[in-house]
């Protein structure tokens, strides 16, 4: 027998049962579809985070005060804070001939306004180093100035949507804005760059480290950011911040050093682990398209007894009975893999609409992995009911009417 | 052509065991038309059935065209099915999701014989049973004698030596039924083996040689030599 007289005869048993086919497929296409949207989410996510972190600047290495429970790489996530990191604790790292910049980091909120508009913003104070190593980009005037990081200007650079929101269409260079209880001068806007680690920059002022420190009445930095020379100068940043930031607390490891790579692998790794175990949860629903079109097959092989037997009298032998029925549920599997394709696309489709941010990709792998999965799904679970029909006695299935 | 020696057939129905045949003796020549006749559960379609390998004997010897059949495979069993042997059945066995044409059509499609020939080959063997007007209808679309007729179309379509046909008359009205008698005396004509169950005394007056069967046994054959 022809193999396409194998797939021709295949599919008109198919459409001899519309509804049992119809079944089938809808199983079928449920799981794949299911396999592959999950999929597609947790690779989202996993792009998401990777983008964000990447977003942070390269070869970044970030300081924070407290020392880290866990060994490794990771932030604290409980841990005292024995001693305050300083602005000379950050500038004092630029001795270290592995570290290329440096930017410390001080956080607060504070209501600011211009005219009669006012809101309320994360303030950023730091260095004109961060412009270089968050990789910022403006859309009007300059970065706050360099120069002597512990005297601070009275100078500020907004977010792109701050300013919209304050000064609207006019140009906000030169103008003097009220931040709490001091005045700054508006020397730039930020270009757009997006979100990164949840800090929005497009809502934020930034403004020299000693000003904001003398804003908010403290002395203490929220991080360090540091950009080592290159990327395998990293482990070597790494020791030198660790040593002199020892000799400074008086021997105490008080702090922790996260490196960007050793986040983004354990985000890459933790969501690739997610990815695949919503990919094996979406895999049962698999399984059951498969048990569905085994008892499916199973109804056929006995409600198709005497066709089997008559295909015995006139000459198949039992083999080609089982490649019959094996291509049958093969067939189905894949007609049910192709409308599961179609269903994933419109789901990913509908998915990149109602949220725009987020990257859902649908990962080439899992396309291949769905339609084989359910490709065996069907013909592992077929082989039973084919075994079952090769198997009959062709004097006794036709002996009935 | 076929020799049947000392045939035995038993069937296990719970505790018991059914003889359905007993040492059965039967020689049949290239081109016969034979009747068998017989009771109800005297064991005709297990004859047939082994006749056609459909079916193994328990006991015995079965040589058709001095092969012996015993040894075969099932790959063996099947091929000659496909060649040498038609069946008809009382139930006709079409394929309802299938046309009469494509009904005929099957055994060259397992025979793996190519489409253009297989039109032709079709349509001959259609026109041939005076069913060239219904090769696009469904079996559900035909009458009885109609349809027992593509079924003649589909046992012949291969040329084989034997035609088996089990009662082909016993679900059809007298004037269909005569009908199909007369296809299949029509091919028995031409030179292929007729072998006929029925319980038509008339029918089996018609045939050049009558077997009839009692409890699993020949109890008269007017051709045993
Ligand atoms: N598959 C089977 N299982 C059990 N008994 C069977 C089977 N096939 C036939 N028989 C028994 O064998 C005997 C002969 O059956 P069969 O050859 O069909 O008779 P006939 O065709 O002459 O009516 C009957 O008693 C029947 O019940
Ligand atoms: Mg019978």
């Amino acid at each position: 027998m022809k193999t396409e007289d194998v797939i021709q005869f295949s599919i008109r048993a198919t459409l001899g049962y519309p509804t049992r086919t119809l079944l089938m497929i809808l199983a079928m296409s449920i799981g794949v579809a299911s396999v592959i949207l999950l999929t597609a989410l947790g690779e989202g996510a996993r792009r998401y985070v990777t983008r964000e972190f990447s977003s942070l600047g390269t070869n970044l290495l970030i300081v924070l005060p407290g020392r880290s429970e866990t060994t490794g790489g990771h932030p604290p996530l409980v841990g005292g804070t024995p001693r305050d990191l300083t602005l000379e604790d950050a500038l004092s790292l630029t001795r270290s001939s592995a570290i290329r910049r440096v930017a410390p980091i001080t956080v607060g909120s504070a209501p600011v306004s211009w005219k009669y508009r006012d809101r309320e913003v994360t303030i950023l104070g730091s260095t004109s180093e961060l412009f270089e190593i968050r990789d910022l980009s403006m859309a009007q005037g300059r970065f706050i100035p360099s120069g002597d990081p512990t005297r601070g200007a009275a100078v500020c650079v907004m977010g792109y949507r701050l300013k919209k929101e304050l000064f609207g269409n006019q140009s906000p260079l030169g103008e003097w804005t009220r931040i709490g209880d001091r005045r700054f001068r508006v020397v730039g806007v930020l270009a757009k760059k997006g979100q990164s680690l949840g800090l929005d920059m497009g809502d934020v002022v930034v403004a020299p480290v000693a000003s904001a420190q003398a804003l908010f009445n403290t002395s203490t930095l929220f991080r360090i950011l540091v950009q080592a020379n290159s990327r395998d100068a990293i482990p070597k940043a790494k020791k030198a911040i660790l040593g002199i930031i020892r000799e400074r607390h008086e021997g105490e490891d008080d702090i922790t050093v996260v490196t960007q790579d050793a986040m983004l692998s354990i985000f890459d790794r933790i969501f690739t682990a997610l990815t695949l175990s919503v990919a094996g949860i979406a895999g049962i629903s698999l399984a059951v398209a498969g048990i569905l079109i085994m008892n499916v097959m199973l109804i056929a092989v006995s409600q198709r007894t005497t066709e089997i037997g008559l295909l015995k009298a006139i000459g198949a032998p039992g083999r080609q009975i089982l490649r019959l029925f094996l291509a049958e549920s093969a067939i189905l599997s894949l007609i049910g893999a192709a409308f599961g394709l179609i269903l994933a696309f419109f789901g990913t489709w509908a998915l990149a609409r109602a949220f725009p941010s987020f990257p859902i990709t649908v990962p080439v792998w899992a396309l291949g992995a769905a339609v084989g999965v359910s490709l065996l799904t069907g013909l592992v679970f077929g082989v039973l009911p084919a075994r079952r029909a090769a198997k009959l006695d062709p004097a006794q299935a036709l002996s009935r009417r | 052509m076929i020799h049947l020696v000392g045939i035995k057939r038993v069937f296990q129905v719970g505790d018991e065991a059914v003889h359905a045949l007993s040492n059965v003796n039967m020689t049949v020549d290239a081109g016969e038309y034979i009747a068998i006749m017989g009771p109800s559960g005297s064991g005709k379609s297990t004859l047939l059935n082994i006749i056609g390998l459909l079916d193994r004997p328990d006991k015995g010897v079965y040589r058709l065209e001095d092969m012996d059949t015993t040894d075969l495979t099932d790959d063996q069993q099947a091929s000659v099915r496909r060649h040498k042997i038609g069946f008809v059945f009382q139930f006709f066995h079409l394929v309802p999701r299938l046309t009469a044409a494509e009904n005929v059509e099957l055994p060259l499609i397992l025979a793996g014989v190519e489409p253009a020939e297989r039109r032709s080959r079709v349509q001959a063997a259609l026109s041939a049973l005076g069913l060239s007007g219904r090769a696009k209808h469904r079996p559900d679309q035909l009458s009885g004698g109609q349809r027992q007729r593509v079924a003649i179309a589909r046992a012949t379509i291969m040329q084989p030596r034997v035609i088996l046909a089990d009662e082909p008359t016993g679900n059809l009205d007298r004037t269909s039924g005569k009908n199909v008698v007369q296809s299949l005396e029509d091919l028995n004509r031409k030179g292929m083996t007729l072998i006929l169950v029925t319980h038509d005394p008339d029918l089996g007056s018609r045939a050049s040689r009558k077997v009839v069967m009692m409890d699993g046994r020949i109890s008269e054959d007017t051709g045993a030599s």
